[in-house]
């Protein structure tokens, strides 16, 4: 499976579209992971474990884009936009998207 | 007045730690990205100049989340009272921005070329109350990979 953030994949040639494929996950951070980000507040820099938290997020939103691909029969996603949103205090919703396609 | 004690140590405190922190953050990122700097980046849609015919394109990705220390709220709360630029807000997404760009760029350090990048920044612990604000930088972009025949 080839993914890009390009409309199109340089090199290859498009020859089938098959729509939007997407994928998101909600995730609340957990309270040892919060205080431990409450203490960080009072110096500053890096909360390892929200990037940790995020980049795991991602993760699984982009896996569940790859299967719903697969199941369209694509071999490529061009096109990937990530949104990130906050659904409530604490907990962010990340959200990816793009265009399922098929490459010679 | 205990009160106004404990305010004055965090503020020390956050000036002293976090401005040690951010020196060696900031000598660490001229060291790295001095080290990246061979690998032709850019936002635009198309690779620069000409490519061979055979290419191999990959999505990579870099994230960081960072959180003000409590010197710079300090600060940036009486900046609000007249207005103009808050430095000290500046720097903190400055950092995290090229840090999280240079994250991409050593996830993919064999590329020949990364295209299209993208940032976005959001706010994480926007809706409550009282607590010091953190936000996530994300960078992400095409690693192209040639093959020359």
């Amino acid at each position: 499976m080839i993914i890009t953030n390009t409309e199109e994949i340089p090199g290859k040639v498009i020859l089938d579209c098959h729509g939007i494929v997407s994928g998101s996950t909600v995730r609340a951070k957990h309270v040892g992971r919060d205080i431990m980000a409450g203490l960080k507040n009072i110096v500053g820099g890096e909360l390892v474990g929200y990037t940790e938290l995020l980049i795991e997020a991602r993760e699984e939103a982009h896996q569940r884009m790859q299967e719903q691909a697969v199941q369209l029969g694509a071999n490529a996603i061009v096109n990937v936009r990530f949104s990130t949103s906050s659904v409530a205090a604490g907990a962010s919703e990340i959200y990816i998207y793009g265009t399922a396609v098929t490459v010679e | 007045m205990i009160d106004l004690y404990i305010l004055l140590a965090l503020v020390v405190t956050g000036y002293v730690v976090g401005q040690f922190l951010e020196k060696r953050h900031y000598r660490s990122i001229y060291e790295r990205e001095a080290e990246l700097v061979a690998i032709p980046t850019t936002s635009s849609k198309r690779p620069i100049g000409p490519i061979p015919d055979q290419v191999r394109a990959q999505l990579v990705e870099g994230a960081c989340v960072i959180s003000v220390d409590y010197f710079k709220r300090f600060v940036a709360g009486l900046r609000q009272i007249f207005g103009g630029n808050v430095r000290s807000y500046e720097t903190l997404v400055d950092r995290s921005r090229r840090e999280a760009i240079l994250r991409l760029k050593e996830s993919c350090a064999n590329a020949d070329q990364i295209i299209n990048l993208r940032i976005e920044t959001s706010s994480i612990t926007k809706g409550k109350r009282g607590q010091v604000g953190a936000i996530e930088i994300h960078a992400y972009a095409t690693a192209l990979y040639f093959y020359s025949q």
